[in-house]
């Protein structure tokens, strides 16, 4: 069926209403961030800032230690999403190539791990890695994003491999290639954008993350950005609304800068499999 | 092609090597010193800086016992604070609220402070401050600061208005406060408010208030068992808010679901008169109100109990598993000094609970209303239900969606009688169960 050009108009005026949609709390976060504290309790707030200011970057950086943190998240997420896709790669090949009863039941019981609360299973992870002496250790926590991304992971990564063909492992299998070979040489390289966006879902997981970081990590040379974003926050909800908009816009640039790096990685990654295909 | 699994070995290895770079315990109280772990929730920029120059100023005058400073959150910390207990990795100097103690008190799992708190402190808090941290038989924290509700009013609205002005010896009833309320937005005209209740969280703010009335709501009996009853005057309260609301017209019925910071621009546009708040609210008004906007803090209604209202005063505790309880109890007192109980009031824009820390002067000045809050001090007490088991289940099962329903008019008061009641005891036998 053709779409006509009031058709077409309808679907670009939808997708632009849906964009807007999507930035609007960036957008808005931005604004917040430069408005002074006049302009932050006006009850007709403007879009552009009337007198901009750089005192809520000044005050959040004054107060809290965000570059540290910052550095903490990185390093955190980075290695959540390397050991996920390093671990969940080889998994998602099995289950998706062999598929049996337990494959299936192993994916089932992924799903399912992932509706459990986070407070059900603090208490015992929080004793499980005391007496692994990781509690306090960006290690700890890294280990603790990598369970808990992994489920998810292998379910997207399972799909990505179920989608490049078994012919092509075949041929090379005939040409004498052993499993790992076939493994690294031929599926990965057709996964890369399978990979690339498990990747950037586990890094987001991470960088996001709140409370396990909380609980698991006591002093504050070690905290990450979500937890001294809190710190910004009184009782009762109150909120020290500009330093918190200012540290929480210089959050999302990270996120941004990898997302738009590993964005040009998918689309490169998907044109390569087509070719080959 | 090349095998990479070499390359991806020693990519593996290299990220081994950096984990274990990132591990590390803390390798306090390995040189014959001792280290106190002290959280802190102090969130103001003001109030940062004078914890952290207290731990500092502690920290150059005892070189055997050092003070660490550990910024925590007021987000999520009950679940924190569990989870560490748990874990046996709890700060050995816990900062709170004191309506957050019992569940942990109760567990065992913070000290029972007598014996171990100075005479001077102890006497230098008055009683009712003491009750808020005193559960079962045990003290488990120091209260030491507290923010009483307040009404911030619109000067020029009120003065132009020709209402009395309140004060702390001769403020208004709650029967004249409705009438002022309804005088006010007659002033003011079409679309504006005398008031504006800012209850997303109705029932702590209603109970509190309540005090003042006379009511109570929760009764203790001889058998020690919690009942809720729902008195005559514990629905002066309630029934003053619903009627400015859906009888008089008096008071914003879209500020109700709001919180404290989103009624701040309809106030300062003269949209409400007034805003009954916490008092370190003034805290956001002072640095957001615009230019030429002249406010004045004013006592809330006062009751045939006076000007009495509850509050949940801000704790330290000392962790039941801490070696150090004698030092960090030490560590307290200090912090608590009166000098340093002023300094962390101002940081904090509260009150302190210390008498001596009360009198300074600096707490004791029309600005920004200080005199105002220090005077209702005295009349303060212990929130009504902070230590009653279930009181949180009650709260948000039952409690806080009745109130929002009556306060809207969607209810009438027999009919929230009966839920917080009837409703409300079934979930409180759950709880005394012997």
């Amino acid at each position: 069926m053709r779409t006509g050009r009031a058709g077409r108009a309808g679907q670009y005026l939808a997708l632009l209403a849906y964009l807007v949609f999507l930035a609007f709390p960036f957008l808005w976060l931005v604004s917040t961030a430069f408005k002074p504290p006049g302009e932050l309790a006006s009850l007709h707030p403007t879009w552009i800032p009337r007198n901009p200011t750089l005192e809520n970057f000044r005050q959040a950086f004054g107060e809290q230690p965000l570059l540290r943190a910052a550095a903490n998240s990185l390093v955190i997420a980075l290695a959540a999403a390397l050991v996920a896709v390093v671990v969940a790669t080889p998994m998602a090949y099995v289950t998706a190539r062999h598929r049996t009863r337990l494959s299936k039941a192993v994916t089932g019981w992924v799903v399912v791990s992932q509706a459990f609360p986070f407070v059900l299973l603090i208490i015992p992870l929080f004793l499980i890695l005391k007496n692994l002496q990781l509690v306090n250790t960006l290690t700890g926590l890294v280990l603790v994003y990598v369970v808990w991304s992994l489920p998810f992971a292998l379910w997207m990564l399972t799909g990505y491999v179920r989608a490049v063909p078994a012919e092509l492992e075949e041929a090379a299998a005939v040409d004498g290639a052993g499993r790992a070979r076939i493994l690294v040489s031929v599926t990965a390289p057709l996964l890369a954008p399978g990979i690339a966006a498990t990747a950037m879902f586990a890094f987001i997981t991470a960088w996001n993350e709140f409370f396990f970081a909380l609980v698991l990590l006591k002093t504050p040379e070690k905290q990450t950005l979500p937890v001294v974003l809190t710190h910004f926050l009184g009782a009762e909800g109150v909120a020290d609304l500009g330093p918190l908009a200012a540290a929480a816009f210089l959050a999302t640039i990270p996120s941004l800068v990898i997302f738009a790096i590993i964005q040009k990685r998918i689309t490169g990654g998907m044109l390569a499999g087509a070719v080959k295909h | 092609m090349r095998p990479r699994v070499p390359a991806l070995a020693a990519a593996a290895m290299a990220f081994v090597l950096l984990l274990a770079g990132c591990s590390g315990e803390d390798s306090s109280r390995t040189d014959g010193k001792i280290t106190l772990r002290f959280q802190s929730l102090a969130w103001q920029e003001e109030s940062v800086a004078a914890n952290k120059e207290l731990v500092k100023e502690w920290n150059a005058t005892h070189p055997r016992v050092r003070v660490e400073y550990v910024q925590g959150s007021w987000d999520s910390v009950h679940d924190q604070l569990l989870t560490s207990f748990e874990g046996g990795e709890a700060p050995d100097i816990i900062h709170d609220a004191s309506d957050d103690l019992a569940d942990f008190a109760y567990g065992g799992y913070l000290a029972d402070l007598r014996g171990l708190l100075p005479a001077r402190l102890t006497a230098d808090i008055p009683r009712q401050s003491w009750e808020t941290t005193t559960f079962g038989d045990g003290v488990h924290g120091v209260p030491f600061l507290q923010e009483p509700r307040v009404l911030i009013a619109n000067k020029k609205i009120l003065d132009a208005s020709g209402a009395r002005i309140p004060t702390p010896r001769e403020p208004w009833s709650w029967e004249e406060f409705r009438g002022v309320a309804k005088k006010l937005t007659a002033h003011l005209g079409e679309g504006r408010y005398g008031v504006a209740w800012p209850l997303k969280d109705p029932v702590s703010a209603t109970l509190n208030l309540g005090l003042s009335a006379g009511g109570r709501m929760f009764q203790r009996g001889a058998d020690d068992k919690v009942r809720i009853e729902f008195t005559d005057a514990d629905a002066v309260v309630p029934g003053t808010v619903h009627d400015q609301v859906t009888v008089d017209g008096s008071a914003s019925p879209t500020a109700l679901g709001g919180g404290g910071s989103d009624a701040l621009p309809g106030f300062f546009a003269g949209k409400y008169a007034m805003v009954p708040l916490g008092f370190s609210y003034r805290q956001q008004i002072a640095q957001q109100a615009p230019e030429g906007f002249e406010w004045t803090v004013l006592p809330a209604p006062a009751g045939r109990a006076g000007l009495a209202q509850g509050v949940s005063p801000q704790t330290l505790s000392v962790a039941e598993d801490s070696p150090y309880k004698k030092e960090a109890v030490a560590f307290i007192d200090f912090l608590l000094r009166p000098a340093n109980m002023v300094r962390l009031a101002k940081g904090d824009w509260m009150l302190p609970t210390g008498r001596q820390a009360l009198a300074d002067p600096s707490l004791r000045t029309a600005e920004n209303g200080w005199a105002t809050g220090a005077a209702l001090a005295r009349h303060l007490r212990s929130a009504p239900a902070q230590s009653v088991r279930g009181y949180p289940e009650w709260k948000d099962k039952v409690a806080t969606p009745a109130l929002q329903e009556y306060y809207s008019g969607g209810i009438d008061r027999a009919e929230l009688r009966k839920r917080l009641v009837k409703d409300g005891n079934l979930v409180l036998a759950r709880y005394q169960r012997q």
